[in-house]
């Protein structure tokens, strides 16, 4: 393929002395200054949340306050900065969720390691972990803002269920089998 | 050309179209395994019986045709021998080779075959994953994303069996996981002898269950969480404590006694969680004892040592090994090695003991009742270690008359211990107090108490290093978890020492070096290195020690000989 | 010269003193505002004192406007910790800020900024009324230079020395063109019969009918381009360029000190203005054409003639930002070109051609 040289076009008089250039660019500033702002102000003016938008992770809890998370350790595991860390334990075997047997002893997340990538939510088989709209974290000292189980169940709160796949698999435990 | 003519006593079948070799009569799963082919599989087990109820292991197979009036090999078209396959699968399980044989793994009829028994296995199978201690390396998990469907079928309610059911001390039972396999009945009953597990109730209500009265409570009873393919079976010492998938594994040893079952150590940051066997068909099999599963929280224990002390007080290590030193420059030492310690450290130890030109060197032995299964007469694993690098000469005893009456004569003044009780090997506490002690050991006890110096070591879960168990076979273990804050690896401090009483003699910090000088030194050992020691180990000759009356019984692969047996009984 | 007198000149110094530091300060909160206007921002409005800043309109008005904000930034620049790197040259060191801040505030004083009528004669206002005005303050700024010299050698550290020799060339190539752009204000100011010398009053004084950027627009243009060289800024802040050389010279500067290197820059920026306006602005004139001399008698003229000089100065440094936020930095060879292949031989023709012209005028 031959090669085609593009020559620059030389500037004119008026170019080369850069006071017409100058002047248009004053114009397009002066221009922007009677333009509206975009500012937000932030603290009293909050930004709209889109859907799907990945905030803090947070714990939340089905519809009948039962801890979704069974401590798989999933999201340990998938948790590309290692933010996460779970003790896993075994449940009461006389509360109301026994049957599911196991639950996180304790759970923290280490809201300075995680990215907001969201793969824990992704990969939690219970729909247990949920990035949702807070997005404004602070704290005085690094350990504040290891969050723990309990401060991960505030900020989730809880979230509907589509599955009830526990509260089911209890129920057919007290039906028992038409043997 | 025919199988016989080869004169190898091997013979042809073809997997998948592909020429193999192999004996006559070998497992097809076995076979398939070895040529990098897998032939999904839940019930067999090498080393149980063949019970073929989990039909996941269906192939296609086929034989060359005969014909039946003349018995001559049917022909095609080109000469090649005609294949007739039968028209349903077969169980290669169940099936063992014969000359000529065709098997196909992968065929449309055999993937049809395995989606079909898992999709049967999954009707009733608990939605449990996120809780099931298996997970990760589970069977079920692993084959229906291979071989599945990828969706159910079935909307109807699953059957309910018992969860959360206590089998005996160590293992719980799950029937909902259950795949009704019955490895765990067939391992109680052909190699626990100790046959309390059985099904009960028929089609999808089939429970496994224990006989009435009895528990799974024989010290093997944990094997039969490891060979459980799924999750039914859990180990209670390690249930919801940690996912598989954080498990570093590592090759290891098992201490608790002289038949050096091989293991693995799963630990994760510095913590061990458990430990199962290691398939090790000359020693072990996959099998171990659930007593040697629970050596790892010794590392733990409250009187495990953790700092270095110099009379009585706590000591920096460098402070500690040069009052060491010190001790060592009196005429009369003593030192008393320990059949736990690796060949290494006892190979260091008899060069410090030569170089300080002792006055004796003492093992002490540590005999317990085996089981004739896996665990033996003779508590320390390295008792043929010490008579390998020359600690010792002959059998150890349980008790040390000879250092007692020397101690009592004035003949000794300083006792070297490594790892040992002297006051449970029968030295009195006064005599204790005649001499001065040095002790090497990772736990604290009456010696450690009495001891001038005290130098912490390393568990074996700590450090890296060989035993010789009771077949002369060397054997070795790596490092699992870093050992605890501030503590030297006993070679380095035993190394330290020798530079100081014999400088010369070069650094010899690690296993690699030590093993240099140990092949040269030691006729048995000759030609062998650590790096390229087999995860199997290394038969060693020990012809050179057949004539001592060694304490070990018949063990699973362990035969004492016979001349031996006398001599001992 | 009696006490009293005395006493009120230094009155006097420092009263403009003080307003020309306070002009800087608010120069700064100018900058930003105004950037943050031609960015589609809104700049500081939050900074509030409490019990003014809670007056209902006024109050609120002043803190969107960002009114405390100097105050919140200049005490700011007082309290923080002031750490000294061990490795900069101790004496130069701290002396680099004030030989930079003092030219700034010496320059003011033969600067006039008004003009008082009593008894029918117009005096200036003028801290000195000099003779010398102009070469006064061209010899005081191009002091300046030093203050980033020194602050560049003595930092000891690469940025501030590129920083610094950058600055003291460009001084030195743009110094010659703003000398030579002003000549031809002065050759007409000081058409025979009129003895002004170099005073920058009577420049003033002269432009009550036209004025100078309208009788000469090349001398204006260079000179201007001059100041921007002079001040260091954009298109030639060659001497902090942060994009290439972090801060400049007074990267290693903090607190107090680097306030004081960032008042004088606002400073220069002022009396930048006050020279252009004066020269070629007509000065306390309202309008070209329209003398200063229809202003009344008395204080109540000085105070307007004040005024509008210092509204032409706020043009002056409106136009100064904006430049800044309309064109990009030059490059250093660049500069160096436009200063000795074009600026100042345009500078040279400017002064012949003006030359030739009065030459025929008054032949
Ligand atoms: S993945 Fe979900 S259920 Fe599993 S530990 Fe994390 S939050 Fe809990
Ligand atoms: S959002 Fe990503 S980084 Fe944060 S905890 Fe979840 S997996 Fe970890
Ligand atoms: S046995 Fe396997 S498939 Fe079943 S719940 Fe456990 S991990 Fe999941
Ligand atoms: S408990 Fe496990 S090993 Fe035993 S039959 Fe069931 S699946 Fe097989
Ligand atoms: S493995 Fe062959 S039938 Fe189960």
């Amino acid at each position: 393929m031959a090669i085609k040289e593009l020559k620059r076009k030389p500037l004119t008089f008026a170019e080369k002395t850069y006071l017409p250039q100058i002047a248009s660019g004053l114009i397009i500033t002066l221009k922007n200054i009677f333009r509206p702002t975009i500012t937000l102000q932030y603290p009293e003016e909050r930004p709209e949340i889109p859907e799907g938008y990945r905030g803090v992770p947070t714990l939340v809890k089905d519809p009948n306050g039962r801890e979704k998370c069974v401590s798989c350790q999933l999201c340990e595991f998938v948790c590309p900065p290692k933010a996460i860390r779970i003790i896993p334990g075994e449940l009461d075997e006389e509360g109301d969720s026994a049957h599911v047997e196991k639950g996180p002893k304790e759970f923290e997340i280490d809201m300075l390691r995680c990215i907001y990538c969201g793969y824990c939510q992704e990969v939690c088989p219970e729909e247990a972990i949920w990035l949702q709209d807070e997005f404004s974290l602070s704290g005085y000292t690094r350990e504040e803002l290891i969050y723990q189980k309990d401060k991960l169940y505030e900020l989730g709160g809880t979230l509907p269920d589509n599955h009830f796949k526990w509260d089911k698999k209890k129920s057919a435990e007290e039906a028992g089998n038409p043997h | 050309m025919s199988d016989e003519q080869k004169g190898d006593g091997l013979i042809s079948v073809f997997i998948d179209g592909n020429e193999v070799r192999c004996k006559p009569g070998t497992n097809l799963v076995d076979l398939v395994d070895s040529v990098g082919k897998e032939i999904p599989h839940y019930c067999y087990h090498p080393k149980l019986s063949v019970s073929g109820n989990c039909r996941m292991c269906l192939v296609e197979l086929g034989m060359p045709g005969k014909d039946r009036a003349t018995g001559k090999p049917m022909l095609n078209n080109d000469g090649t021998p005609k294949v007739m396959f039968f028209p349903n699968p077969a169980i290669a399980c169940g099936t063992r080779t014969s000359p000529g044989m065709r098997i196909r793994t992968q065929s449309e009829m055999v993937k049809k075959c395995r989606e079909g028994v898992m999709e049967f296995l999954l009707i009733n199978h608990p939605l449990d994953c996120p809780i099931c201690d298996q997970a990760g390396e589970c069977r079920l998990q692993e084959f229906s994303t291979e071989y599945g469907k990828g969706y159910s079928r079935f909307i109807e309610q699953k059957v309910v069996k018992p969860k959360r059911t206590v089998l005996g001390p160590r293992v719980m039972l799950d029937d909902e996981r259950c795949v009704l396999c019955s490895r765990c009945i067939r391992f109680c009953k052909e190699v626990a002898d100790d046959d309390v597990l059985g099904f009960v109730d028929r089609g999808s209500y089939s429970t496994l269950t224990c006989y009435p009265g009895k528990q799974l409570e024989n010290n093997y009873s944990l094997n039969t969480v490891d060979i459980c393919p799924v999750g039914a079976l859990t180990s209670l010492d390690f249930r919801f404590k940690m996912r598989v998938w954080f498990l570093k594994e590592t090759p290891s040893i098992c201490t608790e006694s002289s038949v050096g079952v091989n293991t693995m150590v799963a630990s994760r940051e510095g913590k061990i969680y458990r430990i199962t066997p290691r398939r090790n068909d000359e020693v072990n099999d996959t099998w171990m004892s659930d007593s040697g599963r629970i050596l790892y929280k010794e590392i733990e224990d409250e009187n495990r040592l953790t700092g270095y002390a110099s009379q009585g007080a706590f000591s920096p290590p460098d402070a500690a090994i040069l009052q060491v030193q010190k001790y060592f420059e009196s005429e009369k030492i003593a030192f008393v090695g320990s059949g736990g310690n690796s060949v290494e450290e006892l190979y260091l130890f008899n060069r410090l003991s030569r170089a300080a030109k002792s006055v004796g060197n003492y093992l002490v032995s540590h005999i317990q009742e085996g089981d004739e299964l896996l665990i033996s007469n003779d508590a320390n694993p390295n008792t043929r270690g010490a008579l390998s690098v020359g600690f010792i000469e002959s059998l150890p005893e349980t008790e040390l008359p000879d250092l007692a009456s020397r101690i009592d004569s004035g003949d000794v003044d300083t006792v070297i211990v490594y790892n040992e009780d002297l006051i449970v090997a029968g030295i009195s506490s006064e005599q204790l107090a005649k001499v001065d002690i040095v002790y090497f050991g990772t736990h604290s006890n009456a010696t450690s108490e009495a001891a001038s110096v005290v130098v912490p070591t390393l568990s074996v879960f700590e450090k890296a290093g060989t035993f010789i168990n009771q077949q002369f076979r060397l054997q070795k273990f790596l490092q699992a978890v870093p050992g605890p804050d501030g503590l030297i690896d006993d070679l380095v401090s035993f190394s330290q020492l020798l530079n100081h009483v014999e400088p010369d003699s070069g650094p010899l910090e690690t296993v690699e070096p030590i093993w240099a000088e140990l092949s040269k030194e030691v006729s048995q050992f000759n030609d062998l290195s650590f790096n390229t020691l087999s995860p199997e180990g290394a038969q060693l000759d020990g012809a050179a020690f057949q004539h001592l009356p060694f304490c070990e019984g018949k063990t699973l692969h362990y035969e004492p000989a016979a001349e031996t047996v006398e001599a001992g009984t | 010269m009696e006490t009293v007198d005395i006493i009120w000149i230094i009155t006097k110094a420092v009263i403009v003193a003080v307003a020309l530091l306070s002009f800087s300060n608010l120069a700064v909160l100018a900058e930003r505002k105004v950037s943050s206007w031609i960015q589609g921002r809104v700049g500081p409005n939050r900074t509030s004192i409490p019990l003014i800043g809670s007056i209902p309109v006024i109050g609120t008005a002043m803190t969107r406007l960002g009114l405390f904000q100097p105050v919140a930034d200049g005490l700011k620049l007082l309290l923080k910790e002031d750490p000294v790197p061990d490795h900069v040259n101790k004496f130069y060191f701290f002396l680099a800020p004030v030989a930079a801040m003092m030219p700034a505030v010496t320059t003011i004083a033969v600067l006039p900024f008004g003009q008082i009528i009593s008894d029918g004669v117009v005096v200036p206002i003028v801290l000195a009324d000099l003779d010398i005005g102009i070469l006064f303050i061209f010899a005081v700024s191009s002091l300046g230079v030093y203050g980033m010299i020194l602050a560049g050698w003595a930092s000891n550290s690469k940025y501030p020395f590129l920083g610094g020799i950058r600055s003291s060339a460009q001084m030195i190539s743009y110094e010659l063109s703003m000398g030579l752009s002003i000549l031809p204000i002065f050759m007409w100011a000081n058409a025979p019969g009129a003895d002004s010398g170099l005073n920058l009053f009577s420049v003033v004084q002269h432009q009550q009918g036209v004025w100078g950027v309208i009788f000469m627009p090349g001398s204006a243009l260079l000179f201007l381009v001059s100041i921007f060289a002079e001040t260091n800024r954009l298109p030639f802040d060659m001497a902090e360029s942060e994009s290439e050389l972090v801060a400049g010279f007074n990267t290693e500067y903090g607190s107090f000190k680097f306030g004081l290197f960032f008042a004088a820059e606002y400073a220069h920026i002022i009396v930048g203005s006050g020279v252009f306006t004066a020269l070629f602005l007509g000065g306390w004139h309202p309008l070209p054409f329209l003398s200063a001399d229809l202003l009344p008698d008395g204080l109540l003229g000085a105070a307007f003639s004040i005024g509008i000089f210092l509204f032409k100065v706020c043009c002056m440094v409106f136009f100064f930002i904006w430049i800044r936020w309309t064109l990009p930095r030059f490059r250093y060879d660049q500069i160096m070109k436009l200063g000795w292949t074009m600026m100042l031989p345009l500078a040279i023709v400017n002064l012949v051609v003006y030359a030739i012209i009065f030459a025929f005028i008054d032949g």
